[in-house]
């Protein structure tokens, strides 16, 4: 069992049972989709943004566990902060749980990440480490501001 | 003919290196068979003892090894025929696979028989190997692709594929047996409607030769599509049985060497069928594997292999059917031993991380039949797909990975 709590950690078990920031922001200025065509997943990641600050964030859609809660996770992450505190946690939060591609190349500082740290025990889950970041890279596309649908494939 | 008892499968399973091991410190459980299955040590050593014996271009060369290599390709391809009920190994030609199969129907024999306005009938439960090619065809042709739909159990509506099939309905494409439900499809009956029809008749049976016993002649139809992995086979290597006469009207596919005669700037007069559909240098290997599969299974006898799997398939509904959570997709009154299900509340991704935790290996996602998902409304499933090698005890341990999965999620 010791893994599968790795993974499937409370506070993720918790988000995703009950995710916040759940639904539609009506008061968005900058959205976009995230689609995962291995699994189906898709969600809409809503921003709202004003002197380069997110002001407040939420999503919809559906998917896995380690997908809504992180999707959940972000919208608590990320309001509040400046568009580049947000792109830096980002970049911070894929090392934590992708590395750079190689193993041994995973970041060992979760500094910053704040709760987001528990999505650590995903890198012993290649398969799912997209489940992980989809919601992130849609909200990168967000603040690019290209709006186009982020694929995971 | 004596049934396989539990005794037998043990005995069996010995002869599949693969299945002798510990995965994240469990017993291994593979329950993904649709996906692949698994090779036996008989078909792992003819590929061995072709590489290390035998192994030498086919057809042109007449040293002795350039003879066993073609001795083991074209024994291969005897093999094969007699296995699906074939009369003439000229009729069998070798692929990549079921969809190269398919595709290579859709491309060569496809325009000759097609044209705009005509159509294509393909049922709701396809593969997308069995969609899309007809699609990549309509293009071409101004061809319409025509969908048979399906009732909630998972059968064609005979009703409504009688009502879709009409003068202008030139191909009818179908699968066997539904690699995402299970379901077998009524073949015989399907066939002759679509010959009354003036069609010609296509079948995908990537999901069928590792389960039931083929017999072309009595299903009736035009080409059958099969897959080497599928049935234990060595992957890379499938083939496409047609009708000879449909065969020799065929134009040739891909061009280059095995497939001519004669070649001068002028022209080039084709070789026979049904090399004329195999350009370049084969899958030797992976033809001479599929020949030891086809050995391996005869010694075991079909019939014997589809009671067991029927056994088996029954004990796994009875296990879920103990779990209230679980809801099965595909109840089809006759079907293969496909287990295709939803775990209320958890999403199939998150069900099968845990189940491999547990040591078993199932399918998660739309299992490439994203119209079937569309018909239940759901975006994925967990499918847990059977071979003969799979035993009772491993249903069962499945149940408990599905109850550990639901306390995970309580």
């Amino acid at each position: 069992m010791s893994d599968l709590r790795e993974l499937y950690q409370t506070t993720i078990l918790d988000h995703s049972k009950t995710p916040r920031n759940f639904g539609k922001l009506e008061t968005a200025n900058r959205t976009a989709a995230g689609h995962n065509p291995l699994c189906g997943d898709r969600l809409t990641l809503y921003l709202e943004v004003d002197g380069g600050v997110v002001r407040s964030a939420g999503f919809e859609g559906s998917g896995c566990a380690i997908s809504t809660a992180s999707a959940s996770m972000l919208t608590e992450a990320v309001t509040g902060k400046s568009v580049s505190e947000a792109e830096t946690l980002f970049q911070t939060f894929h090392q934590w749980v992708a590395g750079s591609g190689e193993a041994d190349l995973f970041s060992d500082d979760a500094t910053g990440l704040g709760k987001l740290a528990v999505f650590g025990g995903v890198r012993e889950f290649p398969m799912r480490v997209k489940c992980a970041t989809l919601a992130w890279h849609a909200m990168s596309s967000a603040l690019a501001g290209d709006g186009a649908t982020v694929k995971t494939e | 003919m004596t049934r396989l008892a539990p005794s037998d499968v043990m005995q069996l399973r010995k002869d599949f290196p693969i299945l002798d091991q510990e995965v994240n410190g469990h017993p291994l459980v593979y329950l993904d068979n649709a996906a692949t299955s698994q090779k036996p040590r008989a078909v792992i050593d003819a590929i061995t003892h072709h590489y290390e014996r035998d192994n030498a271009n086919i057809h042109r060369g007449v040293h002795t090894l350039a003879q066993r290599s073609t001795q083991g390709y074209e024994g291969a391809r005897t093999k094969l025929a007699r296995f699906l009920g074939a009369t003439d190994s000229r009729e069998i030609v070798f692929t990549r696979g079921t969809t190269e199969a398919i595709n290579l129907v859709a491309s060569a024999f496809g325009p000759t028989v097609l044209g705009a306005g005509d159509e294509i009938l393909v049922s709701e439960m396809e593969h997308h190997s069995n969609i899309v090619p007809w699609q990549l065809l309509c293009e071409r042709t101004g061809a319409k692709l025509v969908m048979a739909p399906m009732d909630d159990r998972g059968q064609i509506d005979m009703a409504a594929f009688r009502e879709r099939l009409s003068a202008r309905t030139k191909i009818v494409a179908l699968v066997h047996v539904s690699n995402a439900l299970g379901t077998i499809n009524p073949i015989e009956e399907l066939v002759e409607l679509a010959h009354t029809a003036g069609a010609h008749t296509v079948i995908d049976g990537a999901q069928a030769a590792a389960h039931l016993a083929i017999d072309v002649a009595a299903l009736g139809c035009d080409f059958y599509a099969t897959s080497g992995h599928k049935m234990f086979g060595p992957t890379g290597i499938g083939a496409l049985w047609a009708r000879a006469e449909l065969l020799e009207a065929m134009p040739p596919w891909q061009g280059g060497g095995e497939m001519i005669l004669t070649v001068t700037f002028e022209g080039s007069e084709y070789n026979e069928i049904p090399h004329k559909f195999e350009a370049g240098t084969p899958n030797v290997a992976g033809a001479v594997g599929l020949g030891a599969t086809v050995d391996y299974l005869e010694t075991i006898g079909m019939e014997r292999i589809a009671a067991w799997e029927h056994e088996l398939l029954e004990h796994g509904t009875e296990v879920l059917s103990t779990i209230p959570e679980i809801r099965l997709i595909g109840t089809a009154e006759k079907k293969a031993g496909v287990l295709s299900f939803l775990v209320e509340g958890v999403h199939a991704h998150d069900v099968g991380t845990i189940l491999d935790l547990e040591g078993i290996a199932v399918r998660t996602g739309h299992h490439c039949a994203q119209p079937v998902m569309d018909h239940f409304g759901v975006a994925a499933t967990t499918r847990a797909s059977l071979a003969f090698y799979n035993t009772k005890e491993e249903l069962d341990a499945l149940g408990a990975g599905l109850r550990k999965v639901l306390e995970v999620f309580a």
